[in-house]
């Protein structure tokens, strides 16, 4: 992606002006979380592993350190390559390396949303690779030439119509046939394809076990699985926190994490993977590589509060309840992680001068935070991002970024009005007499008045009417 | 090893040094308490994942073998890939007459069957080390005599499930099973044939893998 801070608002009102694109947001997201309700129908159950999966996060984050050592450790000791890359640059020449030595043409990919990060794809195509997605939705993405709406759902933003002009246009044979069924057995035969003759399999790592070396994937298309055992390499791309402390700790994650994505009880497939083929063993890759990538994430484990961003897995229940994200869609957010996750994560990853907007697309109601299975406070830290976005010197990349000189004012006038009981009484009673005669297209009034209705001025301020009915100033 | 590794970890442990966490006790009494009696066990696992599209074939360690020849040629399968060397493996090919499926060994590397596995052979034979009652779930643990691929790639992959070797959860099944002291190369747990509901939420069986999966259950 290029340098420019993406514009959120004019993104965003493209969207709202797409009907099309409304509908289909609005119809994937109420399934989803009717879905995800019928999962959760017994509240002592859902308080339990809740509280279970967090604790299960937050001591891997009080371990970090060691875990990562750990997990490093055990992977090497199966036989697993671990790579560490401070930056998705050095994440892609990585890669890159790996590709190169195992002369590697043809690449197919799991889903993976740290490789999105990295805008992998992009790079290994510069290179004369080719390289496929093989996760359905991201295969249609891929396809159409854009970025996955969903973290979990990359295709929700299309309907079944224009998937299939889409197979048409690009697939060589395609019927124009608007059925779910004949598309995906289209893609199936595509695919099948490309997962026999590919070099090197790509996958992201659901969670990451220091005890035994294990890297857990799920997934419900059998994509992962593919790509993770025929091609005779598999690179495996993880961030810093997705590192659990025992193999007993990801049973609670596992069962949180397709029930609240998708209302499933669990998803197809659990794949646990501790090492390349071993001598004897017929099939799986003879190289396993993990990388490790922190991109920022350091950073944000810094500061103690900002740290709860690292408990997420992924899961996306977050976008799917959040009134914002259901009406701008994912695009709108021109960022990997779109809705109430992206909006706290990408700012900490990417610096505020470039998406100082996101923590604004917020209207702070708390849905994100009352079904986050892992309980992140989404909504404090999204107000933590907006005093750092105009105040220099905190802990957030280009903290200040967005400090305005007539806002800093009118919050310290705001604030000397509410000190003094003289400014105040003077303040509320030039109000009341004079607020209504202020014309609404005022600078920085506007703003707010260019959408809305300016509200209208009582004629009496509070203190009148309750001095009126005989009680005393304090 | 690396710069980058060396950089990340002293940050790590500085700033976490600076500003410890203390978690709170993980609990695992929720998840402990999900027990179903031994008879409602392989039900529940039986409705979950007819739910979405396995199917079922019960039989007894006497005749497994008979009903799966049935149900293959029944339904017109014309190859079935199996693990020679395991005992399950052995049992099958024993007095195998049926013309209509040819059993073909899984007894060398992918490499020298990818075009036959990707291209004609129809279904794969497995073993399982259980199931989960919980979420509908068989554990397999592929190795070297019965490889990975074999529950993956071919159409239709079929796995003997013991009718004894019934789990609560998939905590239980790790505890009972030891599985933290050696994990092999993979371990899967299956819940149902391949599907997606990637394109507008409508549900698709068969993309990558498996358009079916067969439980042959194996009553004592």
């Amino acid at each position: 992606m290029d340098g420019n801070a993406p514009d959120f608002a004019a993104a965003s009102r493209a969207a709202l002006a797409d009907p099309q694109l409304r509908g289909n947001f609005r119809r994937a997201m109420d399934g989803l979380m009717t879905k995800r309700a019928a999962q959760f129908a017994e509240p002592a159950e859902w308080h339990g592993v809740r509280a279970l999966a967090a604790s299960v996060r937050l001591r891997a984050l009080s371990k970090l350190p060691e875990l990562l050592e750990k997990l490093e450790e055990n992977c090497t000791r199966n036989g697993i390559t671990v790579h560490w890359a401070a930056t998705t640059e050095e994440a892609n020449s990585i890669a890159l390396d790996i590709l190169h030595k195992a002369n590697a043409k043809l690449v197919v990919k799991g889903k993976s949303m740290v490789t999105e990060e990295m805008h992998l794809n992009a790079v290994l195509e510069k290179d004369g690779i080719e390289v496929l997605e093989s996760d359905l939705g991201e295969y249609i993405v891929q396809l159409d030439g854009t970025m996955p709406s969903h973290i979990i759902m990359p295709a929700i933003h299309l309907n079944t119509k224009q998937i299939a002009h889409l197979f048409k246009r690009k697939i060589k044979d395609a019927e124009s046939r608007e059925d779910a069924a004949y598309l995906t057995d289209l893609a199936r035969r595509v695919l099948r394809a490309k997962f026999q003759a590919a070099d090197v399999g790509m996958s992201g790592v659901n969670a990451a076990v220091a005890e035994t070396g294990t890297l857990c994937l799920i997934e419900n298309e059998g994509n992962g699985r593919m790509c993770t055992t025929v091609p005779p390499v598999h690179i495996a791309f993880m961030g810093l926190e997705k590192v659990v402390e025992k193999l007993e700790d990801v049973p609670p994650v596992i069962s949180l994490l397709p029930r609240s994505a998708t209302g499933q009880p669990i998803t197809t497939y659990v794949n646990m993977i501790s090492g390349p083929r071993k001598s004897g063993e017929k099939d799986g890759p003879r190289e396993v590589h993990l990388v490790i990538l922190d991109n920022g994430r350091s950073s944000i484990y810094a500061d103690p509060e900002l740290r709860d961003t690292l408990r997420c897995i992924r899961c996306g229940a977050c976008m799917n309840h959040c009134p914002v994200y259901t009406k701008v869609g994912g695009h709108a957010y021109e960022a990997p992680y779109p809705g109430p996750i992206g909006k706290i994560l990408v700012p900490q990853i990417e610096g505020l001068a470039k998406r100082g907007a996101m923590p604004h697309a917020c209207t702070m109601c708390n849905a994100c935070v009352e079904i986050c299975p892992v309980k992140i406070p989404i909504v404090e830290i999204m107000g933590r991002l907006r005093v750092e976005a105009v105040k220099p010197g905190g802990a957030v990349k280009d903290g200040g970024a967005k400090a305005s000189r007539a806002e800093a004012m009118v919050w310290s006038g705001w604030a000397a009005m509410n000190a003094s009981p003289t400014a105040y009484r003077i303040a509320t009673v030039a109000m009341s007499r004079l607020g209504n005669a202020a014309p609404s297209s005022l600078p920085m009034l506007k703003e707010w008045t260019n959408v809305r209705t300016k509200p209208r001025f009582a004629g009496r301020t509070l203190h009148d009417l309750a001095r009126a009915k005989g009680i005393p100033d304090v | 090893m690396s710069d980058a590794r060396n950089s990340i970890l002293t940050k790590l442990r500085k700033t976490r040094d600076a500003h410890p966490l203390t978690p709170p006790a993980s609990d695992f009494a929720p998840i402990e308490a999900k027990q179903w009696a031994d008879e409602e066990r392989l039900p529940r696992i039986r409705r979950l994942m007819e739910a979405v599209h396995t199917e079922f074939i019960d039989a007894t360690e006497a005749d497994w073998p008979a009903m799966l020849r049935e149900f293959l040629s029944r339904e017109g399968v014309g190859s079935l890939l199996y693990a020679p060397a395991t005992d399950a493996g052995k049992r099958l090919v024993e007095g195998w007459d049926a013309a209509s499926t040819t059993l073909i060994p899984y007894d060398r590397p992918l490499e020298d069957l990818k075009p036959q596995l990707f291209e004609s052979i129809e279904a794969g034979l497995t073993t399982t080390r259980g199931a989960i009652a919980e979420t509908g779930s068989l554990i397999l643990w592929p190795t070297a005599d019965e490889p990975r691929t074999l529950s993956l790639v071919p159409h239709i992959h079929v796995a003997l499930l013991r009718a004894d070797a019934l789990f609560d959860t998939f905590l239980q099944a790790m505890r009972e099973q030891g599985w933290a002291d050696a994990m092999p190369t993979n371990v899967l747990l299956v819940s149902g044939p391949s599907k997606t509901a990637d394109i507008e939420q409508t549900l698709a069986y068969g993309v990558h893998g498996p358009k079916r999966l067969v439980v042959l259950v194996v009553h004592p």
